[in-house]
């Protein structure tokens, strides 16, 4: 029976009313999730008729592309060419998440597993930092740039970004989640040294940590328009042209959509990908617990 | 400030012996490799939030505009706050409605939605993973609400009650003092399924699975009893993941906010803590006071974490 609702037959036995609630319970959540996605997405390929429409529709009666080429026509016309903004953007996603994933997962392989003078304040703090808010940090953050030298380049972005707390708390909770210590001293005895640990077991065992960490932070700098670092046109990013170009009222309605619908499912491709890698770690390797 | 992670394993490696200054320099001396690991994060770390905070808070005991230097004035940024500024006040109230609300709320969805979905076959828990996830990461796609619960008649809420005759003029959805806040909260909630959830569903399939087995012949019967006693205390550093990105969340609601229904909202009906701290950093240029409203906002949020720390270690006893 319980097979049928697509429930894996596992572990122990199941009540049919109890997975009857369940589904129930899923269906009305996935529905009020997703019944505003399907409005982004039908809105981006309504005419401008039907966006002002009495009553309004949910599904889109006569789609059209007119919107999205509405907005090639003015992504043509933009002064500093798009591609620039695009490779901007990339840049900083790539080398931003790199640097965080790297930095962070090293640091928080070395706190969680050794124990040595400082290791536990140093926790405290990042996960305290979590809690202050950026917008008071903003002004000693820019001077600080500035002194670096570092104002209207993309580094004053990506580098701030290495330092990133979260991504450092989520590894060290999953090396307190799923690494077995007996494994470590295993490979201690053998005489692995602390990098051959951190690379061939921890990091291995531990993918869907930095495979989210890897979500999360492309999830931040995505959205990254260029703040208060970036004044030069060439070094802004795509989102930040892309939130120009819908600066234009009623007329650039069906624009803005296409915008919206954009800046959406690119994050949503992203995190697919990734979240396929995730399901094939788990089907391999069983977690090596 | 002791540690907020909760260890449940004996740490491998040197025991620091408080007391002797001799026995620590030969402990420091003998983890130099493990300060190498760390120093490129803490390097950055330091540099890059660690100083600013502590210019913060010092910052909050002084007159800064932004263009003078800064001048010291005591305890006076936090007296004017709760004894002179009544929209403080308010945005206080306000934010301790939202986080009691939509944080729990979101914190139980993140779990269970997680849990339940963790028993369904891989493709399908794909799926609905991402059909739950895709709301807080798909950018600012919750603009698309200012669309179902505009003012005018071609607002999709508005539109269909019209249409079938429940009412007969729009209604202001997003300017009524009344409906701002369930509207937000509705929002909030759609959008809660972020991080924590993300990471509760990495965590379930990580789970040890030979412990149920175990549990089935230790006479688990049902799966309230294993989710309390196997399921829950596996899950332990997770929950507290799951819970500090709850508490910095529903405390710090802002953008969505002034996105909706503007700012500042209809008689500050809406108005948070950080809608009030963004006022006045970016609008005011007050930044010694900015920075007040950002220490007491950390100190609420620590103290939630502590009462939130307290309840986790009760789970599974």
């Amino acid at each position: 029976m319980s097979s049928r609702l697509g429930i894996r037959k596992r572990r122990l036995a199941r009540s049919t009313g109890g997975d009857v609630v369940i589904m129930l319970f899923l269906l009305i959540g996935a529905l009020f999730m997703v019944i505003p996605m399907i409005l982004v997405i039908s809105n981006a390929f309504k005419p401008l008729s039907e966006l002002f429409l009495f009553p309004p529709r949910l599904i889109v009666r006569n789609p059209t592309l007119k919107n999205f080429h509405d907005l090639m026509v003015m992504m043509a016309q933009s002064w500093v060419p798009f591609g620039r903004y695009l490779l901007n953007s990339l840049v900083i996603v790539t080398f931003g998440t790199l640097g965080n994933v790297l930095f962070g997962s090293l640091a928080a392989y070395i706190v969680s597993i050794r124990k040595f003078p400082g290791s536990r304040i140093f926790m405290s703090m990042v996960v305290f930092s979590l809690m202050f808010s950026a917008e008071v940090t903003r002004i000693p953050n820019y001077v600080t740039i500035a002194f670096l030298g570092w104002i209207d380049s993309l580094k004053a972005i990506i580098i701030p970004r290495w330092s990133a707390p979260l991504g450092l708390y989520l590894v060290s909770r999953f090396i307190d989640g799923m690494i077995n210590r007996s494994l470590i001293e295993a490979a201690e005895i053998d005489g692995a040294s602390d990098l051959r640990i951190y690379w061939q077991i921890v990091m291995p065992n531990i993918k869907p940590a930095w495979l989210t960490m890897i979500i999360l932070s492309f999830q931040e700098l995505w959205r990254t328009q260029g703040g208060h670092y970036i004044y030069s046109e060439q070094l802004k990013t795509l989102p930040y042209a892309l939130s120009q170009i819908t600066q234009g009222g009623v007329a650039r309605q069906g624009v803005q959509h296409a915008v919206t619908l954009i800046m959406m499912i690119i994050p949503i491709i992203v995190f697919v990908i990734n979240q396929s890698k995730i399901v094939d770690t788990m089907g391999h390797s069983g977690m090596a617990n | 400030m002791s540690s907020v992670v909760r260890r449940k394993q004996p740490q491998i490696g040197v025991e620091p012996k408080p007391g002797r200054l001799s026995t620590l320099f030969k402990e420091i001396a003998a983890s130099k490799t493990y300060y190498l690991f760390l120093a490129p994060y803490a390097i950055l770390f330091i540099i890059f939030t660690v100083v600013p905070v502590v210019m913060a808070v010092l910052l909050s005991f002084t007159y800064f505009n932004m263009l003078q230097p800064p001048q010291w004035v005591g305890m006076h940024n936090y007296v004017r706050l709760f004894l002179e500024d009544e929209i403080f006040l308010l945005a206080v109230k306000n934010t301790l409605v939202y986080a009691s609300i939509t944080g729990p709320v979101s914190y139980i969805l993140c779990f269970v939605t997680a849990w339940l979905i963790n028993e369904l076959k891989p493709k399908v828990r794909a799926f609905l993973t991402l059909l739950f996830y895709a709301p807080s990461i798909s950018g600012n796609a919750y603009v698309i609400w200012q669309v179902i619960f505009s003012g005018d008649s071609y607002g999709i809420i508005n539109g269909f009650l019209m249409y079938w005759g429940f009412i007969d003029s729009p209604v202001q959805w997003l300017f009524d003092p009344d409906l701002i806040m369930p509207i937000v909260i509705l929002v909030v909630l759609w959008m809660s399924l972020g991080t924590g959830f993300l990471v509760f569903v990495a965590g379930l399939q990580g789970l040890d699975q030979s412990l149920y087995e175990a549990g089935a012949i230790d006479g688990v019967r049902n799966r309230w009893q294993e989710l309390w006693y196997l399921t829950l205390p596996q899950m332990r550093p997770y929950l507290m993941f799951g819970a500090i990105i709850t508490i910095t969340s529903s405390f710090t609601v802002a953008g969505e906010i002034s996105t909706l229904v503007g700012f500042p909202s209809t008689d500050y009906a809406a108005h948070t803590i950080v809608q009030h701290l963004q006022d006045y950093g970016t609008i005011r240029f007050d930044m010694g006071y900015a920075s007040a409203i950002a220490v007491i906002l950390f100190f609420m949020m620590v103290v939630s974490q502590r009462v939130v720390q307290k309840l986790l270690n009760k789970v599974g006893e």
